[in-house]
């Protein structure tokens, strides 16, 4: 067993978690975050994503070992109470979502995305979101969303 | 202004919420106190007799607290008809295809139910395997099923007008050979469940079930159980697209069983290995195709032998043989047409159902044939399409084809228009054609496909609207919405019909012990059927509302108009009040009404003849008209997929947020079958059991996207609607070869299109 403290959305834990368990396990399960989600388990298809230290990783490469010190936000971090993040909003508005299994991660690949580069071209957005698979959209309604999301945080900073 | 109060806006999806916040709870992100973890064990062989199987091993692991096996299943069996019951849970005496289900552990946490399935020791005889549809069909060819000869699991053979006259009286005849890839669904939510056999002699699963009444008649049967006990409680889906997520699966009967056996909840989620390995994935077609055409190119015939991969097991292959016949000549006239079709068993996973269904490999093989018969007669490929296209039949005609499927809406020939007209077609010739080593091309498809499918037995789609005395709506269907955004559709149609507001009504998951039997989400018939079923409900509502309103006024409920949550008189528009008003004197009123309002759909009640291929296949149909632009990089036969426009006759888009996404996730996702998918397979093994090796379109891939909106108004949907999305994955496959063929010089019949078989193709001929 391992003790490690970390802090996710904001919040501190200090658990202790076996050598083997991954950042998602623990995310999904220790912490029932379940909004961050596993498609594949092995890193291929970004469900999983999540911001470490301000850069995205599949949470389910990442030991939770690998987490200490660590700071982690998820799905669940970005909303300020009722009031969405302008990420989501824009997901909704422009429909950029359709099962919604893939959407944690998208959403979590596009604020990494938006955070580093406010104002990227179609080229960078397609290439920012080309680590997280969507079998539903064809991508379309999610570069969309995320040209608007760029778009209302450029205005209303 | 639109005559409409809330069909046709842009609104979000009713689940839109949920699901950016990532409160949308899937089947695996359930669990319960004391739950247990199944996992289960899966055949190394592709056919093998099972002599034992030794659990004892397992069983003493400390933290495994039951094992099963197929024995414990009394013998159950399940499939799409009665004379198909050929698959049972696990597997008993046989295993038919490689990573077929033989046993299922449950442990306390996942690990340990893993490494138990490790212990279990199984005796095999390993028998000679079939792996090619066509050698499966030879006499002497291993015996996948002995309840069928020469392994055909379903055979069809119709023969409208006369083909052999027609072919011979033809200008041109062709025959060529296409095939279909090896493609999934793909979706990112691997199959789940959690299960608990409550003592009290009650089932209830979470399940990830596209169609959950499907699974709660399995359970029933498999538990003897009756169906009043038996609830299925839907949590959001991860995404469906027919086969897998509307069956049952190993995993499942024995999450339910093993629940029985221990007493405690048990939470089954597949790997996606194990997905991708083991996935009711569609068929892989060889299609014969022959066609003859006159001199003004106009289809005299086709006959078309199709021979599919059926894999292990029946499952719901019927219908897939069906599909890909019965609307063979659509979207265009055709006087003689023959269908031979074959589905054969063989040791390769199960061959199921996938968006567009059956049509997506007769329709790209007639599709590319017509091309090239064009390309030999010198005819413009729009011009070959105008001349075969159907008319849209004047209202209340009726076109019908040589079987008597019905058209009452068909948009083709505007779609096509629309299509030419548009830059990526009109001004190909203007675009370069060679940039550097890049060649680029424009291809063109025209194709159809059914909404409102029909199903053998239940057919009817149900809804129950209940009216809150604070003016808000329940609205209660059993059905799915599993991505699609039927709920959102649904909504729109009872906000519509009532005269509220989209925000009023709401809506929640299906649950069988609450919400009415439903057929399933399938065959883009929820919109339709579901929709139909709520538009009568909601009838009911707003009848009964009408007439209290009426006594209210002292005026005739034909008087009463109720619109966006407010109500008022024609005559006298000085009489207001609004919804909530009217719904608190009809809640409190003398004793009070309940007022409810209940319906069943009744669209497409017609027999569904699988043997003749006589009649619809489903309510309506839809129309698209599909172009599409790639460069082809003539050195290392890289494919570039720059622009796609689509357009539909979905008859009228009701939500267009949700239709759109369907439309093109429809195209991308026929463009990944295209020039990506496929499963390759060395005797039975999957290779690429990976998202890695299998590959699936991602942003970087998928072309920019334009949709045209043909609006036809059918009868046989609520408000005109048609359906919408497998129209897209039925078209984007004959778009993307034609244009492949523009770049390239080559007609290519194989899918997917990859850049190994450009590379061999381009090649001098001696050298391929």
């Amino acid at each position: 067993m391992k003790a490690i403290r970390f802090s996710v959305n904001g919040k501190h834990y200090d658990i202790t978690v076996p050598p083997h368990r991954t950042l998602l396990e623990v995310i999904r399960e220790e912490l029932g975050l379940t909004g961050t989600k596993e498609g594949c388990g092995v890193g291929e298809c970004g469900a999983c994503t999540v911001i470490m230290d301000g850069k995205t990783v599949n949470s389910c490469l990442v030991l939770a070992a690998e987490a200490d010190g660590k700071e982690i936000t998820t799905i669940e971090g970005l909303a300020q109470g009722d009031r969405l993040h302008p990420i989501q909003q824009a997901f909704i508005d422009h429909g950029g979502f359709q099962c919604g299994f893939c959407t944690p991660g998208m959403i979590m690949s596009a604020k990494a995305l938006l955070d580093a580069n406010p104002r990227p071209s179609e080229e960078e957005i397609r290439k920012g979101i080309s680590g997280n698979f969507c079998r539903c959209t064809g991508y379309t309604k999610i570069i969309e969303s995320i040209k608007a999301a760029a778009k209302n945080m450029e205005a209303k900073p | 202004m639109s005559d409409f109060a809330v069909i046709g806006e842009r609104f979000p999806r009713v689940d839109a919420r949920e699901k950016v916040t990532g409160e949308a709870k899937y089947a695996g992100d359930y669990s319960m106190p004391g739950m247990l973890w199944c996992k289960l064990l899966r055949s190394p062989y592709p056919h093998a007799r099972i002599l034992d199987i030794d659990a004892s091993k397992a069983l003493k692991l400390p933290g495994v607290k039951g094992v099963v096996t197929g024995k414990d299943f009394g013998g159950w069996s399940w499939g799409w008809m009665a004379a198909t019951r050929d698959e049972v849970p696990l597997a008993v005496d046989k295993v038919r295809y490689m990573a077929e289900a033989v046993a299922g552990v449950a442990a306390i946490d996942e690990d340990t139910a893993e490494e138990a399935t490790r212990l279990i020791k199984v005796d095999y005889e390993a028998l000679p395997g079939v792996f090619d549809p066509e050698e499966a069909m030879k006499d002497g060819a291993p015996n996948v099923h002995d309840y069928v000869k020469n392994n055909i699991s379903v055979e069809y053979h119709w023969n409208f007008g006369d083909v052999e006259k027609a072919f011979a009286n033809s200008h041109i005849v062709r025959e060529d050979r296409f095939r279909t890839s090896r493609a999934t669904h793909g979706y990112l939510e691997p199959p789940a469940t959690l299960a608990y056999y409550d003592p009290t002699g009650y089932i209830t699963v979470w399940a990830a079930k596209q169609s959950p009444y499907f699974h709660y008649r399995h359970l029933a049967a498999c538990f003897k159980m009756p169906l009043s006990k038996v609830r299925v409680v839907q949590p959001f889906i991860g995404g469906g697209f027919g086969g897998t997520k509307n069956d049952s699966l190993a995993g499942d009967f024995c999450a339910v069983l093993l629940s029985k056996i221990t007493g405690k909840p048990v939470k089954y989620v597949e790997s996606m290995e194990e997905e991708l390995a083991t996935s009711r994935r569609r068929h892989s077609m060889i299609v014969y195709s022959k066609m003859g055409v006159d001199k003004e190119g106009k289809i005299t015939a086709i006959a078309h032998r199709v021979i599919a991969d059926g894999g292990g097991y029946t499952a719901i292959g019927p219908l897939s043989m069906y599909l890909g016949g019965f609307m063979t000549g659509l979207p265009y006239h055709l006087p003689n047409f023959k269908y031979d079709a074959y589905r054969v068993f063989t040791n390769n996973p199960i061959g199921a159902a996938m968006r567009g269904h059956g049509v997506t490999h007769t329709r790209f093989a007639a599709e590319i044939q017509m091309e090239m018969i064009a390309e030999e007669m010198g005819l413009d490929p729009v011009e070959i399409r105008l001349r075969n296209a159907i008319d849209n039949p004047k209202k209340g005609k009726i076109y019908e084809t040589i079987n008597k499927v019905a058209l009452k809406t068909c948009g083709i020939k505007e779609a096509i228009k629309e299509a030419a007209k548009d830059p990526l077609w009109r001004d190909k010739d203007k675009m370069p054609k060679r940039e550097g080593d890049i060649s680029w091309g424009v291809g063109l498809s025209g194709t159809s496909y059914s909404g409102g499918a029909r199903q053998m037995g239940h057919q009817a789609c149900a809804a129950i609207i209940r009216l809150c005395e604070d003016g808000t709506v329940n609205l209660i269907t059993g059905a799915t919405d599993c991505g699609q955004g039927s709920d959102t559709v649904l909504c729109m149609i009872a906000a519509e019909e009532l005269g509220v507001r989209l925000d009023d009504i709401s809506i929640k998951r299906v649950d069988t012990a609450y919400t009415p039997v439903d057929p399933g989400s399938y065959g883009s018939r929820v919109t339709i059927l579901a929709g139909q079923a709520t538009q009568k409900a909601a009838r009911q509502v707003k009848k009964q509302l009408v007439e209290i309103a009426a006594r209210e006024w002292q005026a005739k409920p034909e008087d009463v108009v109720i619109r966006l949550g407010e109500v008022s008189l024609k005559s006298d528009p000085t009489r207001k009040m609004p919804f909530i008003k009217l719904a608190r004197i009809a809640c409190y009123s003398g004793t009070g009404a309940v007022i409810l309002g209940t319906g069943y759909s009744s669209y497409g009640i017609e027999h569904l003849d699988l043997v003749n291929g006589i009649g619809n296949g489903g309510t309506s149909y839809s129309f698209t008209a599909h172009t599409a632009r790639v460069g082809v990089d003539m050195g290392t036969g890289q494919i570039t997929v720059s622009d796609f426009t689509i357009a539909s006759d979905c008859g009228r888009l009701l939500s267009p947020i949700p239709a759109e996404g369907q439309i093109e996730g429809g195209a991308v996702q026929g463009l990944g079958q295209t020039i990506y998918e496929d499963f390759i397979m060395d005797k039975g093994k999957t290779l690429n059991p990976t998202f890695l090796d299998y590959k699936m379109p991602l942003a970087m891939d998928v072309p920019n996207i334009k949709l045209i909106d043909i609006v036809t108004d059918d009868p046989d949907g609520p408000f005109g609607a048609k359906e919408a999305s497998e129209g897209s994955i039925v078209s984007a496959p004959p778009a993307v070869v034609s244009a492949i063929h523009d770049a390239t010089g080559i007609w290519f019949t194989e899918l997917p299109i990859t850049p190994e078989k450009i590379v061999r193709a381009l090649r001098p001929k001696g050298q391929r």
